[in-house]
């Protein structure tokens, strides 16, 4: 087990590593100078060349690399342009925002938490709640029901049921105020409010894929063998179906939603920008059209975190739910 | 059949594989021949390495030590393209008719198959070839464009072994080829591998864990015991005056109508130790009932006694017909 | 110790009389012909085959389209405008001579823009597609087959896809390619940002084929069927392409059919975020972010794109499902 751990740990480390310097050189090595993105039009040549220095543009690339994960690691100092000391795991200074990296990260990371994480719940539930509905009356109507609710969902585009939903019960009814983030220490119920359409739209869309994966898995783990035994043991429906097949059939459901979930993390994009929510997916497209390097830098890598421990944590979930992986 | 060099000799053959956890010795120094048009049954319990021996021969699997010679060549660690030529010469009948044959592929393109992928064009064309093959292993030709699905288990198994034949091979493997079947089919096909045997005078190596079936086809016998050979020799010595007593073990184990009642019947006790860690010695003595001191310190060779053909790995082997027990077992 | 009953049986005989499933006169059917028999006995399967053969026909014939209903997907119609831009008239401009209206601010159509948005998506989902289904094939059997170091680098490179936020890096991607190629003022001919999409989709779409491919072969590399080919001395490519790609083209299929219509929202998702295609060529994703400004001005804008997209999305989604069924292995057993 605890190699497993290890192995899994140091992948997921080299993954992270991969990806910052594919990252590194997508910006750097194409022919975009990185700097004339980064001030406003304008900008005069000696403040921009300025700026190369200190970012160290002149430098070779390896050694501009290794400063920024040093940066990561140790902390390092930034020119007096860029706010000096930088404090351990600094991810530079962003000129379009005027701000260091780490807190731009700090202001949006709990607004992209905010919006994953209730709809996650949410479309997990819904989708777990539809695929066992149907699973149960296999070509009932409520089977017909959830199976066309989920190839309705899956067959929809984000921005079009977003649009739907801000345009019916915000613009139209007026039940719901404008979307937005709101802290939810400062105030639960607009917190609750100003994000409830984007879970929304998230679940409708995610729980469709969940409910046609449980309900197929559910059906295949009741026609197994094992299940039957239960059965003929004389165990009663809702036993056999909550408690052996249900564990048995939750298994897929887990490895996709962890992953899912981790993507989700890394920035919902087209959620945030149908609500004109700021979170970390809107912040890394307002920092690719900026050519904001620092931020751009900053927003893969965290994705890129959020996939790679959603991996792992599946992994050992996997061990847990399934002892069997802890022997592989 | 001519006598003069063998068609097959092993040497000290020797598979380990590499597993958490350790070394599992599953083939540990075989030594035996096989001349052309003669069978050679390979007995013994279900672990004790003989498929994966039958893997060896046929280079499904890389030897870890020892020598395969074919047809005078050494081809312990020949290549693919080393191995050409002599592909044809040497096939191999699988265990499992379900699996061995592609469900995606008719059966004409199955049997085909060794033919295709060696550029071999017999006289006459392929399919005529397939055609006739199919009538020598009694699968109507007119099936030629059906799916492995559409037969029964005796069929798929002829199936197989006319895959086998294609290249008019010299030795054929046959990896316990009738043991996924029905019992009724079982003879059937038994009965055709011997017929073909005479018929093609090929010379067969039958890897069983069916006494019956070895005993009805095979003219010599090889008793494996956890990954070496215990004992070797023409068939009416291993079956009428067996010396090792683990080839006594495993005849008595056999339902004998002659024999009603257990005199006589010598049970093994316990089960196959793991060949990660082999018993010291001889490898058998753990279920031996007549093991002594000396059979933990040292390693029985496999020796030939009164000048016959038998040859046994036993520092006390035994003799007379089954049945007839020495007890002696020291205090 | 006689060895049974039937010791002595003409094999012959039982083979001739074909015990088992062989006799009479059926005829033999491949499991292609299965599935396809299946696939036809499907109203699930007819109604959305038929829709995707219509969406099909409709992005091939686009032109004659064109033709026939007398308007281009650039053609502007200011005068049916209002003052404020707005399409005259109810639904956006509905008309017997403007099928679903026309576009507040520019005035074009939007019934053939949608056909000729149809047929680049089409073309971008389509051979996006078939790359994907390609190089994760090819790579997949091989890493399967192979292991060893290979089987790590697939595998790897396979994480490494996944950790990377695909929208981001497109959007990054896409303008930096451009710069490369044609520079900051040169005119970018649309193929190229056609041809880049492509591109995109195909370096992180293989990913899941690889592994899908990688696990099916990893099943049956143990078989003894492959076996059997391997001790007659059959190479690489005898072993990959005819003994083990025959055995899983079924979930191939199923992922192909699944990975069309991923792309075409694909296409539209980076559209909506501001890359993609340029403003001449018509296309989905880029009519619906456009439209989004008018959602409450001109309602009917939003729903005809939206419609349409959700149409072709939904009917290989709905096929996608019903060709699984159809290769359903349990029942093709």
């Amino acid at each position: 087990m605890l190699r497993f751990l290890v192995r899994r740990i140091l992948s997921a480390v080299l993954t992270l590593f991969a990806v910052s310097v594919l990252t590194f050189l997508m910006f750097f090595a194409l022919p975009r100078d990185p700097v004339s993105g980064m001030c406003p039009k304008n900008c005069n040549p000696e403040r921009l060349e300025r700026v190369r220095q200190e970012l160290g543009l002149r430098d070779p690339l390896v050694s501009q690399y290794a400063g920024y994960l040093k940066g990561i690691v140790t902390g390092r100092d930034l020119g007096g342009a860029q706010g000096g000391r930088c404090d351990a795991p600094c991810l530079g200074w962003s000129y379009v925002n005027n701000e260091a990296v780490t807190d731009t990260l700090a202001r949006v990371l709990p607004v992209t938490l905010s919006i994953v994480i209730p709809a996650a719940i949410l479309w997990l539930l819904l989708g777990v709640g539809l695929g066992m509905v149907s699973a149960l009356r296999p070509g009932s109507w409520w089977d017909r029901a959830a199976i066309g609710f989920s190839l309705t969902g899956a067959s929809l585009q984000l921005y079009f049921v977003g649009a739907v939903l801000l345009l019916v019960f915000v613009y139209t009814l007026r039940w719901l105020p404008v979307p937005g983030y709101t802290p939810l220490s400062a105030d639960p119920l607009r917190w609750a409010s100003g994000l409830v359409l984007a879970w929304c739209s998230l679940a409708f869309l995610f729980s469709a894929i969940y409910a046609r994966l449980f309900r197929a898995q559910m059906l295949e783990t009741l026609s197994e063998d094992f299940v039957r035994t239960a059965r003929a043991k004389g165990l009663g429906r809702t036993r056999v179906y909550g408690r052996h097949a249900l564990r048995a059939a939750i298994t897929p459901v887990v490895t996709v939603a962890g992953l899912d979930v981790g993507a989700a993390l890394g920035g919902t994009v087209i959620t945030e920008t149908t609500f004109g929510i700021q979170g970390l997916g809107r912040t890394a497209v307002d920092a690719v059209r900026a050519g904001d390097l620092p931020t751009i830098m900053a927003t893969v890598l965290v994705a890129a975190v959020f996939v790679v421990l959603a991996n792992l944590l599946v992994d050992l979930l996997y061990a847990v739910i399934d002892p069997r992986v802890r022997l592989g | 059949m001519t006598a003069g060099d063998p068609l097959l000799r092993v040497r000290g053959l020797t598979k380990h594989f590499r597993v958490r956890g350790g070394l599992v010795r599953a083939v540990d120094g075989l030594d035996f021949e096989v001349r052309a048009g003669e069978t050679l049954g390979l007995v013994g319990e279900s672990g004790c390495g003989k498929t994966t021996t039958g893997r060896l021969l046929v280079r499904l699997l890389e030897p870890t030590g020892g020598r395969i010679e074919f047809a005078g060549q050494d081809i312990t660690h020949a290549g693919r393209r080393a191995l050409r030529p002599l592909r044809s010469q040497l096939q191999i009948i699988f265990q499992d008719p379900y699996a061995s044959l592609n469900p995606r592929h008719t059966v004409g393109r199955i049997i085909a198959m060794p033919l295709q992928v060696n550029g071999i064009t017999p006289p006459g064309g392929t399919r005529a070839r397939v055609r006739e093959l199919m009538e020598l292993v009694g699968l109507n030709p007119e099936h030629y464009d059906r799916y492995p699905h559409e037969f029964s288990g005796g069929q798929r198994q002829r199936v197989g072994i006319a895959r086998a034949l294609a290249p008019g091979p010299r030795l054929v493997v046959a990896d316990e080829p009738v043991s996924a079947l029905d019992v009724s089919i079982q003879a059937q096909v038994v009965n055709l591998l011997r017929r073909l045997q005479r018929e093609l005078g090929l010379a067969f190596v039958l890897i069983a864990h069916d006494l019956a079936v070895v005993r009805h086809f095979c003219q010599r016998v090889a008793v494996m015991y956890l990954g070496r050979i215990v004992e070797i020799g023409d068939r009416d010595d291993i079956y009428r005056r067996p010396q090792h007593p683990y080839t006594r073990a495993l005849l008595a184990a056999v339902p004998d109508v002659t024999r009603l009642g257990s005199a006589g019947r010598i049970r093994l006790a316990g089960d196959l130790p793991t060949p990660l860690d082999p018993p010291s010695g001889c490898r058998f003595r753990t279920r031996c009932p007549n093991a002594r001191q000396r059979c933990a310190e040292q390693e029985p060779a496999l020796l030939r006694r009164d000048g016959g053909n038998q040859a046994t790995a036993c520092h006390f082997p035994q003799s007379g017909p089954l049945g007839v027990e020495r007890g002696g077992v020291p205090a | 110790m006689s060895l049974s009953p039937v010791d002595g049986a003409a094999p012959a005989e039982i083979g001739a009389s074909g015990s088992a499933g062989g006799a009479g006169p059926v005829v033999g059917r491949s499991p292609g012909q299965l599935t396809w028999m299946r696939l036809r006995r499907d109203r699930t399967a007819q109604v959305s085959g038929a829709m995707l053969v219509l969406f099909v026909l409709v992005a091939l014939a686009a032109p004659l389209i064109e033709l026939a209903y007398g308007i281009g997907p650039r053609d502007q119609f200011q005068g049916k405008l209002d003052g404020a831009g707005m399409p005259l008239g109810y639904a956006g401009g509905v008309s017997g001579e403007h099928f679903f209206g026309l576009e507040p601010g520019l005035g074009r159509d939007i019934f053939i823009r949608l056909v000729y948005g149809l047929r680049t998506s089409l073309f971008i989902a389509g051979t996006a597609a078939v790359l994907t289904a390609a190089i994760g094939v090819v790579l997949g059997a091989l890493a399967g087959y192979l292991g060893g170091w290979l089987d790590a680098v697939v595998n790897w490179l396979t994480d490494l896809t996944l950790a990377m936020p695909f929208l981001v890096i497109a959007l990054a991607l896409t303008p930096t390619l451009t710069l490369r190629f044609y520079g900051q003022r040169d005119a970018v001919p649309p193929a190229f940002g056609v041809g880049v999409l492509i591109a995109i989709f195909a370096g992180f779409g293989w990913t899941s084929t690889a592994r899908l491919v990688r696990g099916q072969v990893i099943a049956l590399r143990e078989r003894e069927f492959v076996a059997a080919a391997r001790a007659s001395g059959a190479g690489l490519g005898h072993m990959l392409f005819r003994q083990l790609l025959p055995n899983i083209w079924a979930p191939i299929l199923v992922s192909f059919s699944l990975a069309v219509p991923q792309f075409v929202t694909g296409e539209a998702a980076l559209s909506f975020i501001g890359v993609g295609l340029t403003e001449d060529t018509p296309s989905f994703g880029r009519m619906i972010y456009q439209s989004l400004d008018y959602l409450q001005t001109d309602p009917a804008f939003v729903f005809f794109p939206g419609a349409t997209i959700f149409a072709l999305v939904f009917a290989f989604n709905l096929f996608g499902d019903a060709l699984r069924d159809a290769l359903d292995p349990k029942s093709s057993r």
